[in-house]
């Protein structure tokens, strides 16, 4: 086998694909290295689906460029074609069929012949747990069997790039913990996955590189590390048994730290962003500063040094976290504890403070993604 | 980390190996011709009529209903009684039910372009028409279901063709034909258009004048002028022609020609719009 690593799966720049008024995708530059997991992360309408489908040859672009292994899409389509794959956002599968006739009915398309068709199909659905469902149709099929169904159509002759548009959106967490698992053992054979995704903790467990894109362009580009650390080195979370105490351990905080010190609307917390730059530095801080407000008098039920998360990160970055801010309450007000799921994440909150304004550790935050951006995207 | 669920049947926990052997890189065999993935298309059209039974009503119940009711309903009036007017009008109302089947290929075309299903089709590396040419050799066992329908209906009901046999089945064959060339005007409008309210809207306005403004039900020779001099152009007419001709054994090639040579025209025009349409979906 050539080697992959070196070259790149996708090469666009300046892509552009335009809808009417809306400029659905407006100068689009990524570089997808080949043999990796490469996360497209955007809310709603940034335009992932519309790039996607572009890279698919399913949209003409309106400009720019874009690659697909060195082959334009525009130009020598049918050469894309021959080495990509799509899961679209729907399900790519067809629900009056079965699930053993879906699977023959691509692999007849794929060239195969029929004995072999059928082989495949069995041993694909077998791998992908539908063997009892194989004669079966699709519309009788959970959505995470559906899923499956349509990742095994789309790895029937193995691509070189695996196009999965929001391959987890409104699937149950146990069907989306399968596809996380089929997805990371695709890309260990050597397939590039391109992954579009509103889920920041998806992109976060499953690529190596993520673009963050809004408005149609590319905001933010790296590794998840690379684009937590961009934001900020850590967050501070502070409570106190008492509120009275507040000022006085606002004031060591911001004399520790050195850095503006955040009153939640949470009477007794505060959260300081620790300065960007070095982890180490930040930590000792955070722990001389935990030692000072001691050593103040101030009682404190809760001290956490967090990584900000992906979720934080992204917010920042598409602007939208200084829109909460301005509400009040910040990180905590908007999206809180109130999410059942979420691991419980501080002993029970203290009589007088209003509900749903518990801490947690930002690390704890990608649960609340699913509640944020749980619209599915329409664009297109 | 995944499917720790209790449920029994519904855990499915993706292993490294059965994907694996799956994923394991072997020879990609060849794409397929142009005929063999238009022959797979048509075997998924198929499919759809084995799972979905009840689409066949459209080919056996209407076009009993079109032959019983014209015959009787016209038949006395006509021609001095229905088995009489049957001998003339059964090449024609056959004609008539398979040209308005042609219109449910739009429907279904319409329906399923909005189906993920399209999107992986389209990335395919195919022949490109063989989506929609898949679809009409679908359609045309249902044309030739509702043909051979409506043959034995009017057979049963005193229909005796001079051409035997071999009359007849020419004539089903040139009009199967026919409707295959014609359906891609359907194929057109089910890419075209928003909804599939809109593709039978559109059918039914093109269909009735073209099936009704004919010579199926009666001689044009009593119809006003500038009526007959739309007889006289209509398409179906002609087929009308031709087919009669052919089931009374007495073959008429230059109907025959016209009806080939507007088929010919139909896939050309209509079957080049159809692509351009779907390309630039």
């Amino acid at each position: 086998m050539r080697d992959r690593t070196t070259d790149l799966a996708i090469e666009t720049s300046g892509l552009v694909k335009i809808f009417g008024k809306n400029r659905a995708v407006d100068g689009l530059d990524l570089r997808v290295p080949a043999g990796t997991v490469y996360g497209v992360l955007g809310p709603n309408g940034a335009g992932k689906t519309t790039a996607v489908k572009m890279l698919a040859t399913l949209l003409r672009p309106d400009g720019g460029e874009a690659r697909v292994f060195g082959h334009d899409v525009l130009r020598e389509p049918d050469a894309v074609r021959a080495r990509v794959s799509l899961t679209g956002q729907y399900a790519s599968v067809d629900e009056e069929m079965t699930g053993t006739e879906n699977l023959v009915l691509l692999g007849r398309l794929l060239g195969h012949r029929k004995a072999a068709a059928r082989d495949r199909a069995a041993l694909l659905l077998e791998a992908f747990g539908l063997t009892d469902a194989a004669a079966r149709q699709v519309k009788t099929y959970s959505g995470g069997m559906r899923r499956r169904l349509d990742i095994a159509a789309s790895i029937l002759n193995t691509p070189d790039l695996l196009f999965l548009d929001e391959p987890t959106t409104g699937l149950d967490p146990r069907s989306r913990n399968q596809v996380w698992d089929i997805v990371r053992i695709v890309v260990a054979h050597g397939t590039t996955v391109l992954l579009t995704t509103q889920y920041l903790d998806e992109a976060d467990r499953l690529a190596g590189r993520i673009a963050v894109v809004d408005h149609g362009r590319v905001i933010a580009e790296g590794t998840p590390g690379e684009l937590k650390s961009s934001v900020g080195a850590g967050m501070v979370h502070v409570r106190l048994r008492d509120p009275a105490q507040r000022p006085a351990a606002e004031r060591v905080l911001a004399g520790e730290l050195g850095t503006a010190v955040h009153l939640e609307a949470d009477p007794v917390a505060l959260t300081a962003r620790v300065a960007a730059g070095d982890a180490d530095a930040g930590a000792e801080r955070a722990s001389r500063a935990l030692g000072s407000l001691a050593a103040a008098g101030i009682v404190v039920d809760d001290f956490s040094l967090g990584q900000p998360s992906l979720d934080e990160a992204f917010l920042a970055l598409t602007g939208a976290g200084e829109r909460a801010e301005e509400h009040g309450g910040g990180r905590a007000g908007g999206r809180g504890g109130e999410h059942g799921s979420a691991p419980a994440d501080r002993p029970a909150d203290g009589p007088g403070r209003p509900a749903g304004h518990r801490s947690h550790e930002t690390h704890e935050t990608h649960h609340d993604t699913h509640e944020t951006y749980e619209t599915r995207e329409t664009t297109v | 980390m995944s499917a720790t669920t209790t449920e029994t049947g519904t855990s499915f926990v993706p292993a490294a190996e059965t994907l694996g052997a799956v994923l394991a890189p072997g020879a990609r065999p060849p794409r397929p011709g142009a005929l063999s993935a238009s022959m797979t298309f048509g075997w998924r059209a198929m499919l759809k009529i084995k799972h979905v039974p009840e689409q066949l009503f459209d080919v056996t119940a209407f076009p009993i209903m079109m032959t019983l009711m014209f015959t009787y309903l016209f038949g006395g009036a006509l021609a001095g009684s229905p088995t009489e007017y049957l001998q003339f009008l059964l090449p024609g109302i056959m004609v008539t039910s398979v040209v308005m089947i042609t219109m449910y290929t739009g429907v279904e075309v319409n329906k399923d372009i909005e189906k993920g299903v399209f999107d992986r089709f389209r990335t395919l590396p195919i022949w490109r028409p063989s989506t929609m040419v898949g679809y009409l050799l679908g359609d045309m066992f249902r044309y030739t279901m509702a043909a051979t329908v409506i043959l034995v209906v009017g057979l049963v009901l005193g229909f005796r063709p001079q051409g035997g046999v071999v009359g007849v089945v020419a004539a089903i064959v040139l009009l199967v034909a026919f409707s295959f060339a014609f359906s891609w005007v359907w194929t057109m409008f089910g890419l075209l258009l928003r909804s599939e309210k809109s593709v039978m809207g559109i059918s039914m306005l093109v269909l009735f004048p073209l099936t009704f403004l004919s010579n199926v039900y009666v001689d044009p020779a009593t119809m006003p002028g500038w009526l007959q001099a739309f007889v006289g152009i209509n398409p179906i007419s002609h087929l009308v022609t031709a087919a009669r001709s052919l089931m009374a054994g007495a073959a008429d090639t230059g109907e025959i020609t016209w009806v080939l040579v507007s088929g010919a025209v139909c896939v050309a025009v209509f079957g080049a719009l159809t692509m351009r349409l779907y390309n630039r979906r």
